[in-house]
């Protein structure tokens, strides 16, 4: 995700505090940053009423496409899909040993992963409020587990702070909810907080305090044992003799201030983000491979749509066949239903009217990189106690991001070693060879993970603006453009419409694909049954 | 003590020589020779290259490749090579500053001058030959 470039200042810092009313609490109000509270997911589709042996031609099939073919296929509708991979799923994707994957501009990359070991390139992790995700993976039979955002020992990293060492996540958080509390205790004490909360409040308010960011009896956040039972102990409890624990030294809130480490606790706090989230179990291409199991029937690979034309009638689709690309082929539908990125679509000839067109147009594609490294052993959860959860950085691999199964085992593993969004080093990433970018992960990794130097054996890097299949991540809507064109993309053009994360709210989520499909296949039955 | 945070520990005692190493690659970006930690990358939203050839090479060459030809898959990037559309210097700058359907805006994360310097490299190298050099206020007045 984007990664924050905040500043705050001692007087921001105050004025935030100052603002602090009842039991709200700094922490508390990062929450407010989220997204809406649900998806808007119904349950499973109902599409009632004939459409009389309607056909429709589906263009793409990653998870808007494969979702609009099973319903409308089970509807009753005569469905097609065209896809240009020569396999389903789109982004839902995910890279095991033996596979390869050529980039635009021709570098090929084999991965070399030890059977069962697998990267996801896309998609990572559902949140459990993207229900339709959710319930399809239930309908199709897809096995979930659990996906591991915050882990409290995995580490925040600022290059220029705390002498470039890495700092638990247990440590930055407790410390700074602790002393953040401390604050917020003098000043209520102090009679400055009393305009905003009232007598009885007042000391509800310091209870609380005490309670959430470890105080003590005299209101301080200090090396003791209350801290400790937070962040962790310098010595853990233990038994027998010497077994005493002791307890750690606070991070200063100065330090933990100037480092910028603070901003990365959105990605635990953010609603998108909170826990529970899910991983299918084996990578995330099992959805797409279950909703191919589904309508790979009717999904004509290796197809690339080079025009789309309607009329009154119907709609024709022009492709190229890809094994045989000499003759362009053509399929004739009475609906069309277009998951085509726009990244892609924008290029290709359409009979849609000025509006849709315009929007089409409108919606750049995000530059973003995912590196999987592949090491001989799983050092961080044998060194470093860290299983599972995500490592953050100011480096530009942003992110080291641990397996979240296969815990506690004794041979390889793969970790996602640089996961950047949009931003320059993501368009810098992009332009370096594979390898390169992959050289860089360990070597930049290697600050983090100094292990990384002995351990590391093999990688592979997706750079998404070189994805022959999307020329870039997600569709990255600005406030203006969706303002603008937003209405116009999703709305039925004659026999087309259109469908996929760039036709929702939830851009780059598969949650926003399904429920964009769902929507366009639900308006656009409902305009068939009528006609 | 949990063995675990012991090993810790020895892990981060290497780490900070390891951190003071990346300083020196940042300082020593500008060596010649590519090597895993060269050249620098930028710190923050903005781009770090200032010429024209490095803009092209960390920036413009992630999508249009390395000979400027761009590529093809189920879409297509455009081969800036020879290309008439870089005549009028006016229509460059506006695509890097604005974006372009699938292309992304770059006008927040350059200054005027740093377009300016790639859109004259552009101009100048695989086979466009446009003497004309765009200045940055040619792209100060673009930007909207």
């Amino acid at each position: 995700m984007r990664t924050e470039h905040v500043t705050v200042s001692r007087r921001d810092l105050l004025s935030l505090i100052g603002a602090v009313s009842g039991s709200a609490a700094m922490y508390h109000a990062m929450t407010s940053l989220g997204f809406a509270s649900d998806s808007g997911y119904k349950g499973p589709i109902r599409l009632e009423g004939d459409p009389k042996g309607a056909s429709v031609l589906i263009l793409g099939a990653g998870l808007a496409g494969m979702t609009a073919a099973l319903e409308l296929r089970k509807a009753g509708y005569n469905v097609q899909v065209l896809e240009f991979n020569t396999r389903a799923g789109g982004r839902n994707w995910t890279l095991r040993g033996g596979d390869s994957f050529t980039e635009l501009g021709g570098f090929k990359q084999t991965c070399e992963f030890e059977q069962g070991l697998y990267i996801n390139p896309g998609p990572w992790r559902i949140p459990y409020h993207h229900r339709a995700v959710l319930d399809y993976c239930k309908r199709l039979g897809v096995t979930l587990e659990p996906f591991i955002q915050l882990n409290h020992n995995a580490l925040l990293h600022a290059t220029m702070a705390f002498g470039g060492v890495p700092q638990r996540i247990r440590h930055i958080k407790t410390d700074f909810q602790g002393q953040i509390s401390e604050l917020l205790a003098k000043a209520t004490q102090q009679g400055k907080l009393d305009e905003a909360v009232s007598k009885e409040d007042r000391e509800i308010l310091m209870q609380a305090l005490k309670s959430w960011g470890a105080l003590d009896g005299n209101y301080a956040y200090k090396a003791n044992l209350i801290s400790a039972d937070f962040r962790g102990y310098a010595k853990e409890p233990g038994g027998g003799l010497s077994a005493t624990p002791i307890p750690g030294e606070p991070i200063n809130l100065s330090d933990i201030l100037k480092s910028r480490v603070w901003r990365y606790l959105q990605n635990f706090a953010l609603h998108t983000f909170q826990t529970t989230m899910f991983q299918p179990v084996g990578g995330m291409d099992m959805i797409g491979k279950a909703f191919a199991r589904e309508v790979g029937d009717v999904i004509r690979y290796d197809a690339k749509v080079t025009r789309i034309q309607q009329d009154g009638r119907g709609v024709t689709v022009t492709y190229t066949d890809l094994k045989a690309p000499a003759k362009p082929q053509q399929v004739k539908a009475d609906w069309c239903v277009c998951t085509i990125p726009l990244s892609i679509l924008s290029q290709i000839p359409v009979d849609v009217g000025d509006r849709m067109k315009a929007a089409i147009d409108a919606v750049p594609y995000t530059a973003s990189v995912k590196i999987g490294l592949q090491f001989r052993r799983r050092f961080w959860e044998e060194d470093e106690a860290i299983y599972g959860g995500i490592s953050y950085t100011d480096l530009p691999i942003r992110q080291i991001a641990y397996p979240n199964t296969g815990f506690n085992g004794s041979g390889r593993g793969v970790l996602l070693g640089a996961y950047l969004f949009d931003g320059p080093n993501a368009y810098e990433f992009t332009s370096m060879p594979p390898a390169e970018r992959i050289a860089r992960a360990v070597e930049f990794g290697a600050s983090i993970h100094p292990q990384y130097r002995a351990e590391y054996e093999n990688g592979i890097a997706v750079a998404w603006h070189r994805v022959p299949f999307t020329l870039g991540c997600a569709g990255n809507w600005t406030e203006k453009a969706r303002a603008e064109h937003y209405g116009n993309l999703c709305q039925i053009d004659g026999r087309i419409v259109l469908a996929g994360e760039h036709a929702s709210y939830i851009p780059a989520w598969q949650e926003g694909a399904i429920l964009s499909s769902l929507d366009a296949i639900t308006r656009l039955h409902d305009r068939v049954v009528r006609t | 003590m949990m063995p675990g945070s012991l090993s810790f520990r020895t892990a981060l005692a290497t780490a900070i020589p390891a951190a003071l190493l990346l300083v020196s690659f940042v300082a020593h970006a500008q060596g010649a020779g590519p090597s895993a930690s060269e050249p620098a990358l930028s710190a923050g939203f903005r781009f770090i290259e200032s010429s024209g050839e490095a803009l092209f090479a960390n920036v413009c060459r992630g999508c249009h490749m390395s000979d400027g030809k761009g590529a093809v898959g189920a879409g297509a990037y455009p081969s800036l090579a020879g290309n008439r559309n870089l005549e009028a210097g006016g229509y460059p700058i506006d695509v890097v500053v604005n974006g372009q359907r699938g292309m992304p805006a770059f006008g927040a994360m350059m200054s005027d001058a740093q377009v300016a310097a790639v859109v004259n490299y552009l101009r100048t190298h695989f086979d466009n030959t446009y003497q004309d050099a765009v200045t940055a206020d040619d792209v100060k007045a673009v930007r909207r």
